[in-house]
C-alpha cells in the first residue's frame, strides 16, 4: 500500500505554482482594462455629437514628442529590469531614473496641453461633450501615469539608499508589468482621440 | 489532534480585555477573522434592509395607504435594493469565499493578507457613507435623507436639477468605494487560487467551491470595473459639470443605462456562483456520494460566466432598441439556460440513489434547486423580448429577481450558514432551530414571492407607491405583505440559533459531516495557521483517501 502510495507520489511532476505577484498585477491589469474600455467606448460614442464647440479638430495638435518619451520608457525600463537580474545595480539606477525622467516628461507635456486647451482654446471638461469626454480619457490615462511614477520614485529612492539587490528584481518586475500597461492605453489613448477622433 | 483542540479551545478561552479584543480585530489580516467580519457585517446590514423592505410592504398591504410618504418610499427602496446588492450579498459570499477557499485549497492565508483586510475595511467604509447620507444626504439644504433615485439610478432622475443636495453623491461615492474593495478582493482571490494551492492541488482536483470563486472573482473584475467607471462619470457630471449623461448637452441617458447593466447583470451571477459552489459541496456529503459529472460543472460555470457578460440589455428591451439587439440579447439570454440547466441536471444525478440524509443544509440546498429552477423558468419568460415588452417594470419582475436572490441565494447561503457552522464556531448548531427557521422561510417566502407574480401579471408596476382599490390587486398584496412575517420569524429563529450555539452547542470535532475537503481535516475551530502541517493531496477527496486507504479515490481518477 504504501509502495504504491509512494509510487502515485513520485509521479506526481515538481509542485511550481506561478507567482503571486505576477498573477495578481495582470488581474489588477484586467479590471482596469475594464474601466478603460468602458471610457474608450464613451468617446467613441459621442464623438461628433458635442452640440457647440470647439471641436478636436480646431484645438487639437499630436503630441507626438511626450509619446515617444512615454513610449521609449517602456524600454528603458525592460533593459533597467535585465541589468538588475544581472546585479548590476548603478546600470539599473541610471535606467531606471530614465524611466522615470521620460515618464516625467510626458505628465508635464500632458499639462501644458491641458493649460493650452483651457486657457487659449476655451475648453473645459463642461464646455461640450468633447470636452467631457477628453478631459476624463487622457486624464485618467494621466492619472494611472502618476501613480507609476510614484512607483517609480520609490523605486528609485531605494536604489540611492541602496536597499535594491537582484533577489528583488521580481518585484520590480510586477511593477515594470503595470508601467507596460500603462504605455500600451496610451497607444489606444492616442489612437481613439487623437486618430479616430480628430 | 483532540489534545491539541481542547489546548487551542482553552487558549482562545482566555479571558482579554474589550479593547485588546477589538485592537486584535481591527489590525488582523487573518482571512478568517475578515471573513468573520464580512459576514457579521452583511448579517447587520440584512436586517437593516430587511427592515426597509417590510416598510415597503406594509406601506402597499392595503390600497391608498399611508404609513409612510412617498419621499420615503422611494428612499426605503433604493437602500433596500443598494444594501442588498452592495452590503448584503456581495460582503456575505466573500466573507464565506474568505474565510473557507484557502483552507479548501491547503494553503494558509490568502495571497494577500493585507489587501484582503484592506478590501474589507474599504468595502465597510463605504456601506457607512451610504448610510450617513440619512445625516448628510442634503448637505446643507435641511434635513437629511437617503437616496431616491432607485439602486440602479438612471439618468437623468441622478442629475443635479432632478437630485439636489448630496444624497446621490453618498450613494455614487459609498458604490464606488466599495467596488475598489470589490476588485481588491476578486484580485486576491484569482492570485490565491491560481498560486497558492497545496501540493497535489491541481485545478482539476479543487473543489468545486473554489473554482467557482475563481470564476466569481473574474467576473467581480469584469463587471465591477465598468461600474466603477460609470460612477466616476457619474461623479464628474454631478461635480465639475461634464455632459457624459447630461441629454441637453448632447450626452446620452441610454448609455448609463448600458453602462449600469454591463454591471448589472454580471453581478447575478457574481451573487449565484458562490451559492452553486455551496450546494455543490452540501449535496455529495447529505447524499454520501461525489459529485456526479464535476468536468462538466466546471465547465458549466465557465460557460455561464462568459454568456453572462453578453446578456445585459435583456434589462432594457422596454427602453427600445432595434430587432437585431432585441434578438440578439434574447437568444444570449436563452443560451444561459443550458449550462445552467446542466448543473441542475448534475446535483439531481448526485442524489440519485444516495443515501439522502435530511439535515438543515441539505433541506435549504433541496430548496433552492426548486426554487432556483422556477426563478430560471420566469428568467426564460422575461428574456423573450415580446413577453418583456408587456411585463417589464411589473411586478413579476421583481417577483423574478426575488426568486433568484432570496430563493435561490439566500436559502443556498442559509444552507452553507448550517452546514459550515460547525467549523467555524466548533459548536453544533440547534438542529430543531433550524428547521423551525427552514418551515417558517419556506412559507414565508412562497407567500411573499409566489404570490408577487399574480399582482404583476394583473399590471401593477414596481416602485409604486400606493394603488386605488378595485383593480384586483388588494388579495395579492395583503397575502405579499403577510409572508413578509414569516420570513422575520424565520430570521429570528436564525439569528437565535447562531446566538445560542455559539455559547451553548454541543462540541461539533473536526469532522461532523464525515465530509471529504481539506477544512474537516483541521481542527474546530481553526487555528491562525489553518494546518500544523500543509497538507498533500491526491485526489478531489482527500479526506475520503484518508479514511479509506484501502480504497482511494486517486485509483480513479
Amino acid at each position: 500500500m504504501s509502495e504504491a502510495e509512494a509510487a502515485a507520489q513520485t509521479a506526481e511532476p515538481q509542485w511550481v505554482l506561478p507567482y503571486r505577484g505576477t498573477v495578481g498585477m495582470a488581474t489588477l491589469i484586467v479590471a482596469e482594462s475594464a474601466i478603460f474600455l468602458i471610457f474608450v467606448v464613451a468617446y467613441l460614442f459621442y464623438i461628433g455629437k458635442s452640440i457647440s464647440g470647439p471641436t478636436p479638430r480646431e484645438v487639437l495638435e499630436m503630441p507626438i514628442f511626450a509619446s515617444i518619451c512615454l513610449l521609449s520608457s517602456s524600454l528603458t525600463i525592460h533593459y533597467a529590469l535585465a541589468a538588475l537580474r544581472k546585479a548590476q545595480i548603478g546600470m539599473f539606477t541610471a535606467l531606471w531614473f530614465a524611466t522615470f525622467a521620460l515618464g516625467a516628461i510626458f505628465i508635464v507635456a500632458t499639462g501644458l496641453e491641458w493649460r493650452h486647451l483651457i486657457y487659449e482654446k476655451g475648453l473645459t471638461i463642461s464646455t461640450n461633450l468633447f470636452g467631457t469626454t477628453y478631459y476624463s480619457l487622457v486624464g485618467l490615462h494621466a492619472f494611472h501615469v502618476c501613480v507609476g511614477l510614484l512607483g517609480l520614485l520609490l523605486g528609485l529612492l531605494f536604489a540611492l539608499m541602496g536597499k535594491v539587490q537582484a533577489q528583488h528584481s521580481e518585484k520590480a518586475e510586477v511593477f515594470s508589468l503595470y508601467w507596460h500597461f500603462v504605455d500600451a492605453v496610451w497607444v489606444v489613448v492616442f489612437t481613439v482621440v487623437y486618430i479616430v477622433g480628430r | 489532534m483532540a489534545t491539541d483542540s481542547i489546548a487551542l479551545g482553552a487558549a482562545a478561552r482566555e479571558r482579554r480585555s474589550i479593547t485588546e479584543l477589538l485592537h486584535e480585530w481591527v489590525v488582523t489580516v487573518d482571512h478568517k477573522k475578515i471573513g468573520l467580519m464580512y459576514i457579521f457585517y452583511a448579517l447587520f446590514f440584512l436586517i437593516v434592509a430587511g427592515l426597509e423592505a417590510t416598510v415597503i410592504r406594509i406601506q402597499l398591504i392595503v390600497p391608498n395607504n399611508h404609513f409612510v410618504s412617498p419621499q420615503v418610499f422611494n428612499r426605503m427602496m433604493t437602500m433596500h435594493g443598494t444594501t442588498m446588492i452592495f452590503f448584503v450579498a456581495m460582503p456575505l459570499l466573500f466573507g464565506m469565499g474568505n474565510y473557507l477557499v484557502p483552507i479548501m485549497i491547503g494553503a494558509r492565508d490568502m495571497a494577500f493578507p493585507r489587501l484582503n483586510a484592506w478590501s474589507f475595511w474599504v468595502m465597510a467604509f463605504g456601506g457607512l457613507l451610504l448610510y450617513f447620507s440619512f445625516l448628510g444626504g442634503s448637505g446643507l439644504y435641511g434635513a437629511g435623507s437617503a437616496p431616491d433615485v432607485g439602486w440602479f439610478a438612471y439618468a437623468p432622475l441622478t442629475s443635479l436639477p432632478f437630485s439636489p443636495g448630496h444624497s446621490t453623491d453618498f450613494w455614487t461615492l459609498g458604490i464606488l468605494v466599495s467596488g475598489f474593495g470589490s476588485i481588491g478582493t476578486a484580485v486576491n482571490f484569482i492570485a490565491t487560487i491560481v498560486c497558492m494551492r497545496c501540493k497535489g492541488m491541481t485545478m482539476g482536483r479543487m473543489p468545486l467551491l473554489a473554482w467557482l470563486m475563481l470564476v466569481t472573482a473574474a467576473l467581480v473584475i469584469l463587471a465591477v470595473s465598468p461600474l466603477t467607471a460609470a460612477q466616476a462619470m457619474l461623479m464628474l457630471d454631478r461635480y465639475v459639470g461634464s455632459h457624459f449623461f447630461d441629454t441637453q448637452a448632447g450626452g446620452s441617458a441610454v448609455v448609463w443605462m448600458h453602462f449600469f447593466w454591463i454591471f448589472g447583470h454580471p453581478e447575478v451571477y457574481v451573487l449565484i456562483m458562490p451559492c452553486f459552489g455551496f450546494i455543490s459541496e452540501i449535496i455529495p456529503v447529505f447524499s454520501r456520494k461525489p459529485i456526479f459529472g464535476y468536468p462538466v460543472m466546471v465547465g458549466a460555470s465557465v460557460c455561464i460566466a462568459f454568456v453572462s457578460l453578453s446578456v445585459w440589455a435583456h434589462h432594457m428591451f422596454t427602453v427600445g432598441m432595434d430587432s437585431y439587439a432585441n434578438s440578439f440579447f434574447t437568444i444570449s439570454t436563452l443560451i444561459v439556460g443550458i449550462p445552467t440547466g446542466i448543473k441542475i441536471f448534475n446535483w439531481l444525478a448526485t442524489m440519485w440513489g444516495g443515501k439522502l440524509i435530511f439535515k438543515a443544509p441539505m433541506l435549504f440546498s433541496i430548496a433552492f434547486l426548486f426554487q432556483f429552477l422556477i426563478a430560471g423558468l420566469t428568467g426564460v419568460m422575461l428574456a423573450a423580448a415580446p413577453f418583456d415588452w408587456q411585463l417589464g417594470n411589473s411586478y413579476f419582475v421583481v417577483a423574478h429577481f426575488h426568486y433568484v436572490i432570496v430563493g435561490g441565494i439566500l436559502f443556498s447561503v442559509f444552507g452553507a450558514f448550517y452546514y459550515w457552522y460547525p467549523k467555524v464556531t466548533g459548536r453544533m448548531y440547534n438542529e430543531w432551530l433550524a428547521r423551525l427557521h427552514f418551515v417558517l422561510f419556506v412559507i414565508g417566502f412562497h407567500l411573499t414571492f409566489d404570490f408577487m407574480h399574480i399582482p404583476g401579471l394583473l399590471g401593477m408596476p414596481r416602485r409604486i407607491y400606493t394603488y386605488e382599490a378595485g383593480r384586483g390587486w388588494e388579495t395579492w398584496n395583503l397575502i405579499v405583505t403577510i409572508g413578509v412575517l414569516f420570513q422575520a420569524l424565520g430570521i429570528l429563529a436564525f439569528v437565535a440559533n447562531l446566538a445560542w450555539s455559539w455559547f451553548k452547542g454541543r462540541p461539533a470535532g473536526n469532522d461532523p459531516w464525515d465530509a471529504w475537503t481539506l477544512e474537516w481535516s483541521t481542527v474546530s475551530p481553526p487555528p491562525a495557521y489553518n494546518f500544523a502541517e500543509v497538507p498533500a493531496v491526491h485526489s478531489r477527496r482527500p479526506l475520503w483517501d484518508l479514511k479509506h486507504p484501502e480504497d482511494p479515490d486517486w485509483k480513479y481518477e
